[in-house]
């Protein structure tokens, strides 16, 4: 079997086959070895506010129903009618005290249980005993600070094992709030015509800023008042398990909490409020941390929360071995004002998502990239070397990749791809 | 209609113009596309999964410019260092069922459907929706003051990107 992924450590490279972005069968053996066992992302707990909220979110080319039920359990359900297989729920999103499908009419609870169907007469008195005609719920479904996953292999690892080091990080981003984050209203849904794992790099890619979004600085500078000044400069981490984070200072605002001068002296005083409180709570350390550090986190294998100039959380899957879908949301404190809510979404939209000053250019560069493969018999590796000879990896080398292409080569090699 | 109540610009002033900005745009003459908007002028394109009139101040959107911002789009979209759109794509706005909504004390509010079609690198991507238009006129002529794009499309697939102006 040819290998898809050269490291020489004498030599310090590391090479990876640019096969691994283009042949459907890696992309069966990724949905085999990775989709089927690793923990994904379904939603947050503050997307189901209410009791009887539900979202329908495409995981992993299945529909799962999102739901908190009566008593303000969430659950995680297959979103297919335990009878003949219809869709029940055909809403993205509502509030509901049951769910019925309009094939023959059964009806479930939010919690998934069969509470009745039409001719219930004509089945045996102890039908559905056994809850075979429940909704199906996912095999694993747990979550961390709100954040809620789901897994297809009932004999994973718990979450908070899987998780491992990133609590860490994702207890920064939850500390953020005092009385909890919240996703804003309004999802970016969009497409990416290049292999996922495109987005995997460019998610936590420190090196390509300067070049790609040389007309994001452009317009920082132009504010009024202009950056802040500290140099763009951090560290890159393995955290393992396949996942990694940078954490760096960056010379953007951040509504929590680094203001510019572009906000002018209400904001001066809401991002002093902001960050004299997180003293009051952490102490100066750690508010610093939360406050002035930028957090690219990636969580193996497809979720990306971005603590930068504002808090996103983005998944994404394969569809085709050149085609992604790309989900990515806003997350704010439950608790913060008017203006900091309005900054904040401002400030998402001059970087980030399909229409910002950024987001387009690495759409571009990753679509670029899948149109370099059509060359790959010829040219055919992609290097990710950078900083291996270091002992400390900066926030624009290369380890971060590395740590996912080695826990992702793990999980492709046991597929026995020829 | 009394005549009190006559609009003094009339729905053919606004197609007129609307059709003018289309072709700055097909044309990619962005420095003289800004100069129809007022100086406290706003350019939204919503999310598709929010209300027609939701708000940028607590909705997240795809883009949400005041006047500032819309300048540097402008001047970010002119340079070869915008990579999404260099080398520059084909565009061509069609606009149509073009209405007045009202048209009172110098603001007139007008919607119209768009089709926008972006050819680029073999492909055609095609954007689908209605425009809202705030309108003011002035000595100069009609001048934007909000364009709002709406989309009519489940999430931007397969266009993964607004990286050029609806």
């Amino acid at each position: 079997m040819k290998p898809i992924m050269l490291v020489n450590r004498s030599s310090t490279t590391f090479k990876v086959s640019r096969r691994a972005f283009v042949d459907p069968a890696i992309l069966r053996a990724e949905q085999s070895t990775i989709f089927d066992h690793s923990w994904l992302y379904l939603g947050h707990a503050s997307e189901l506010a209410k009791d009887g909220d539900f979202v329908v979110r495409n995981i992993a080319h299945r529909s799962i129903l999102f739901t908190r039920d009566t008593k303000g359990k969430l659950h995680a359900l297959f979103n297919t009618c335990a009878h003949r297989g219809a869709q029940v729920c055909r809403e993205k999103k509502g509030n509901a005290k049951s769910f019925q499908c309009f094939y023959h009419g059964w009806v479930y609870g939010p919690d998934g249980t069969l509470r009745n169907q039409p001719g219930q007469e004509c089945y045996a008195p102890d039908f559905n005993k056994d809850g075979s005609a429940n909704l199906t719920p996912v095999a694993r479904f747990e979550g961390y600070k709100d954040f809620w996953f789901i897994c297809f292999d009932k004999n994973a690892p718990a979450l908070s094992d899987y998780l491992g080091k990133t609590k860490e990080y994702l207890d920064i981003v939850h500390d953020q709030a005092e009385t909890g984050l919240m996703v804003v209203g309004g999802t970016q849904e969009y497409a990416i015509r290049a292999n996922w794992k495109l987005l995997t790099e460019n998610s936590i890619d420190g090196f390509h800023a300067a070049t790609t979004h040389a007309t994001y600085f452009d317009y920082v500078k132009n504010m009024t008042g202009g950056l802040v000044k500290v140099a763009l400069e951090g560290s890159a981490t393995d955290l393992g398990n396949g996942h990694a984070v940078l954490e760096y200072r960056a010379p953007w605002g951040r509504p929590i909490a680094q203001w510019i001068p572009m906000w002018g002296e209400e904001g001066k005083r809401e991002l002093d409020r902001i960050y004299h409180k997180l003293v009051a709570r952490f102490g100066k350390e750690r508010a610093d941390r939360i406050a002035l550090s930028n957090r690219n986190l990636f969580i193996f294998p497809n979720l990306i929360i971005n603590d930068i100039m504002a808090l996103t959380v983005r998944t994404y899957y394969p569809m085709a071995p050149d085609y992604m879908q790309v989900n990515a949301w806003a997350l704010a404190p439950k608790e913060e004002t008017d203006w900091s809510r309005k900054f904040r979404l401002s400030n998402f939209l001059e970087f980030l998502g399909p229409g910002g000053f950024a987001t387009p250019d690495d759409v571009e560069a990753l679509e670029q990239c899948q149109r370099g493969f059509q060359n790959m018999k010829e040219a055919g590796w992609n290097d990710i070397s950078k900083g291996m000879s270091k002992a400390a990896q900066s926030y624009d080398d290369e380890s971060q990749m590395r740590a996912f292409w080695t826990r992702w080569n793990e999980h492709v090699q046991t597929a026995g791809v020829e | 209609m009394g005549a009190a109540m006559k609009p003094t610009v009339a729905r053919i002033d606004v197609e007129e113009f609307l059709f003018r900005e289309a072709d700055l745009l097909d044309e990619w003459r962005l420095p003289e596309w800004l100069e129809l908007f007022t100086d406290d002028a706003h350019y939204y394109v919503p999310s598709t999964d929010v209300a027609p009139d939701a708000s940028p101040d607590n909705n997240l959107f795809y883009i949400a410019d005041d006047r500032f911002r819309l300048g540097e789009r402008v001047a970010r979209l002119m340079k070869r260092t915008a990579h999404a759109e260099y080398p520059r794509s084909k565009l061509r706005h069609l606009v149509s069922n073009v209405r007045l909504v009202s048209a009172a004390e110098g603001e007139i509010r007008a919607k119209a459907s768009f089709v926008v079609f972006r050819a680029k690198d073999g492909v055609m991507d095609q954007y689908v929706g209605s425009y809202r238009y705030r309108l003011v006129a002035s000595e100069a002529g009609l001048r934007i003051a909000e364009k709002r794009c709406n989309l009519d499309m489940d999430g931007l697939r397969p266009q993964g990107r607004i990286s050029f102006i609806l």
